[in-house]
């Protein structure tokens, strides 16, 4: 990222945090909203009384469109079924509340904005309640609201919110507004269908590989087969030979074939001849890799947590136990593969992109385009399926449409092909741990040490300036810096590794791994110590009274200890992302290959507002984590992805997909987040129920395809 | 090039070989059917022609002159949702949603063919349907619940 970026970005960062409700205009951003009144830049309201809600963050499964307009109709008190809610474009009063660029991810949509959006819907009213209240020229404090209408004292004293809406965004908006008590609260907490569940099942959702307009074209990149890699020798002919391919055209990420649609753009694709210089990683390998790791692990590395001397403990205890884990590379494999479209024009640039970080997509199509961002509109689609990878510091499909065209002087879409998606890289950081613990005479935690070895997600990025001075990527140990169960001895070391592998943030970030590393250590401890696994867990929990509260709830919920035969359960819990989920995997080895019966799961995320899309995100979130386990991960040989498509990197089927049964833990704590705290404990649970299986516990992810099970 | 889509009879100009599914987002307009691998592995480009469940990603056009095809934009009679969507729906199954064209086709074609289905015959005709949020058990029990309905 340049300098000039970078310094944007900080400034964006020192002014976010504040809520900030903008001056009133007229919405002309979605079709339903067309002759609308926006009352301030979340809500406008049209004659008909369509009450559109502008969702600040993007929706990519995760619920957001309804459980934000859930929040603003709370306090609006507007009809539930007026309401239409679409994903806003990039603008300056949609910057997270958290970050101050607006992005969607580290599951903080909710409880981020929860407080902004309830202060949206209450100033749009009382703003309504002032209109009618100068119609009527009654006092404001007579009136009432229900359902989309403002109720006078006097008999028929009653407007419509559609009625009331022109002259409401002429009243000043109020500074000073009071939010409802808890207790009133009729749509928070109670489960409401999707609001794009209907377009979702008509095949009318539009995603960003859905964008059409006249004249666009479809581009297809011929990327190189090894990181770094840049073209030596393009042979054009061919692909310009094609029926429907307009240019060939060389951009930073390779060779464009622009064709009037996919099709011909493929086959240009197919008759590009590209020699390419692969570069110095043309080597590369996994198993490289793992020496390379090993030997960084057996360096001093840099602390990130240190209580007591476990060193000197643990070198003077005899029963230890040792892991030395190895975790891959994932890759998200949404199932939309990356895409944006990009129009390169003379007042500037347009951009539709399926996007998690619109503010730097918008500071990197400037740049690309050499205008000033406030040159730069950047219309959100829906998303089909983030977990991370559209929230790319680097913005790197939003640029080379950019590039794409500004170099054809067209509007250009450009779509990954699924193998481009699958070897384009930005995957979760391949990791190697190595953790030692002691146990005192009583079996309980004496002395732990942790040593993380990976390549950094946050160096090089606006959220990490600091990585590359002090050695230490904070999203690297988190789960492990913040170990919770009672030791009194504990150093984590966290290893910097170098590496052209682009890496990013993989749903639930280090927690994807850091989980597995916690939850085996204490599992291994408590079978040594001949302790219950949830017996031992609470008694070292005792400082963690809502992680208890989760374990109880999992333990009843699962029926734990009364599996059937030749059923084994493994249990597993974890905080992040503010909020703590425990589950119980139930398996079987049916012929040496895992058959998971059945997952469990109960969380606690503080105040929910819409509980059914709670239990959709543990669901999905632990299935996910449930199909890396299984199978997942992304090798290099001779510097190139070995995987390539679906048939060899196997994303979870049907078929062994369990039900996950998911309860939520009534609860004062703190807000969390959903999207991703499902996944960590699934792949512990699992390995913990297959080491009552099996007597062994197994280090390296994915697991083998078949155990045996003598 | 006539083809019949969604009971429609269609003219289309588009070369032979052009795979049914880029013919019908990129000439036709109709977006619901999507493209996920590629290979005819994913499942997220399925449509039915004459009433059987086909990958249309690698299936040229010259393949389907004179059948009838019907995408995700011909389920519904108007406002009225297929069942299967109904209970799409009532099951709130879609997360993301851009798998869930495909994973409706095919459980639509499956209950054209076997109105009862057990929960192997689930698992076998919805096996070839990724879905990366992983919504699996809401889409077995949206099934299971469209086909109780045929039932009763």
């Amino acid at each position: 990222m340049s300098t000039t970026r970078r310094q944007v970005l900080q400034v964006g960062l020192l002014a976010g945090g504040g809520l900030l409700i903008g001056a009133p205009l007229i919405a002309k951003e979605a079709g339903q909203a067309k002759a609308s009144v926006a009352l301030n830049p979340f809500i406008s309201i049209a004659r008909d009384g369509t009450i559109t809600v502008f969702s600040k963050h993007s929706e990519m499964g995760q619920g957001v469109l309804t459980s934000i307009a859930m929040t603003v109709m709370e306090e609006l008190d507007g009809d539930w079924s007026k309401v239409v809610a679409v994903p806003g474009d990039a603008r300056a009063e949609y910057r997270h509340s958290l970050w101050g660029v607006q992005a969607t991810g580290g599951s903080t949509t909710t409880h981020s904005s929860f407080d902004q959006m309830r202060q949206a819907g209450a100033t749009a009213r009382a703003m309504l309640l002032a209109a009618a209240a100068a119609e009527w020229k009654e006092p404001v404090d007579k009136l009432r609201t229900e359902q989309s209408f403002v109720i006078g004292r006097k008999a028929g004293q009653r407007l419509s919110y559609g009625e009331l809406a022109a002259a409401a965004a002429a009243m000043p908006v109020p500074t000073q507004i009071k939010l409802k008590n808890k207790d009133d609260f009729k749509l928070i907490g109670k489960s409401k269908a999707r609001l794009d569940g209907r377009a979702k099942v008509t095949g009318k959702a539009n995603f960003g590989i859905d964008v059409q307009m006249p004249g666009l074209l479809t581009a297809l990149i011929a990327r190189p087969p090894v990181f770094g890699g840049k073209p030596k020798v393009i042979d054009k002919s061919g692909a310009k030979a094609v029926h429907g391919v307009r240019h060939v055209v060389e951009v930073s990420a390779g060779v464009a074939v622009v064709g009037e649609n996919f099709w011909a753009a493929k086959q240009g694709l197919d008759a590009l001849k590209v020699e390419w210089d692969l570069g110095e990683h043309k080597s590369f390998s996994t198993t490289a890799q793992r020496e390379s790791f090993d030997a960084l692990l057996a360096g001093d590395g840099v602390d990130a947590k240190v209580i007591g001397d476990a060193r000197a403990l643990l070198d003077g205890s005899d029963a230890r136990i040792e892991f030395e884990f190895d975790f891959p590379y994932l890759a998200h494999a949404t199932m939309e593969p990356m895409n944006a479209t990009a129009h390169v024009h003379a007042d500037g640039v347009t951009v539709w992109a399926p996007t998690q970080f619109q503010t730097i997509d918008q500071m990197a199509a400037a740049e690309v385009a050499g205008v000033t961002v406030d040159k730069v509109v950047l219309h959100t689609t829906l998303l089909g399926g983030g977990f991370g990878r559209r929230a790319n510091p680097k913005a790197d499909f939003v640029r080379e449409a950019v590039e794409v065209s500004k170099a054809v002087s067209s509007p250009v879409k450009v779509i990954w092909l699924r193998e481009h998606d699958m070897q384009g890289g930005y995957y979760r950081p391949r990791t190697r741990v190595c953790a030692v613990m002691s146990l005192d005479e009583k079996q309980r935690p004496a002395a732990l040490e942790i040593g993380v070895a990976s390549q950094s997600i946050l160096a090089g990025t606006p959220f990490g300036a600091d990585v590359e001075k002090t050695g230490l990527d904070a999203s690297q140990v988190e789960g492990l810096a913040d170990w919770a169960y009672a030791t009194p001895n504990l150093r984590v070391r966290y290893h910097l590794a170098k590496g052209a592998v682009p890496v990013l943030w993989w749903r639930s970030v280090g927690h994807s791994f850091s989980a597995y590393v916690k939850e085996t250590l204490i599992d291994e401890a408590a079978a040594r110590a001949k302790v219950d696994p949830i017996d031992y867990r609470i008694e070292l929990l005792a400082a963690h009274p809502r992680q208890i509260a989760v374990l109880k709830k999992v333990r009843e919920a699962a029926h734990w200890g009364k599996a059937p035969e030749g059923h084994f359960q493994g249990v597993a819990i974890h905080e992040s992302f503010g909020s703590i989920v425990a589950q119980v995997a139930q398996v079987s080895l049916v012929e040496g290959r895992i058959k998971v019966h059945k997952i469990t799961a109960a969380i606690d995320c503080g105040q929910v507002v819409n509980p059914d899309t709670v239990k959709a995100q543990i669901m999905g979130g632990a299935l996910m984590g449930l199909s890396a386990a299984l199978g997942e991960a992304i090798t290099f040989a001779e510097g190139r992805p070995e995987q390539s498509n679906f048939h060899n990197y196997p994303i979870l089927r049907l078929p062994d997909a369990p039900d996950v049964d998911v309860h939520i833990v009534a609860s004062d704590g703190p807000m969390g987040g959903a999207g991703e705290p499902g996944t960590p404990p699934v792949a512990p649970a699992l390995g913990n129920a297959l080491a009552k299986a099996l007597g062994r516990r197994f280090v390296e992810l994915p697991l083998p395809r078949s155990v045996a099970t003598s | 090039m006539r083809l019949t889509i969604n009971g429609k009879s269609t003219e289309i100009e588009a070369p032979e070989d052009m795979p049914l599914l880029w013919a019908l987002r990129d000439v036709l307009g109709m977006t619901g059917t999507k493209y996920g691998c590629g290979m005819a592995i994913c499942g997220a480009c399925t449509v039915h022609i004459d009433g059987a469940p086909t990958r249309s990603c690698l299936l040229p056009l010259s393949a389907v002159a004179g059948k009838s095809i019907t995408t995700i934009e011909g389920l519904a009679s108007g406002e009225t949702l297929h069942k299967v969507q109904q209970a799409w729906l009532d099951h709130e199954v879609a997360q993301c949603g851009y798998c869930q064209s495909g994973q409706i086709m095919s459980a639509v074609a499956l209950l054209q063919s076997n109105s009862t289905p057990s929960d192997d015959e689930i698992d076998a005709a919805m096996a070839g349907n990724l879905c990366r949020c992983a919504t699996y058990p809401r889409i077995r029990a949206a099934i299971r619940a469209a086909a109780g309905e045929e039932k009763a």
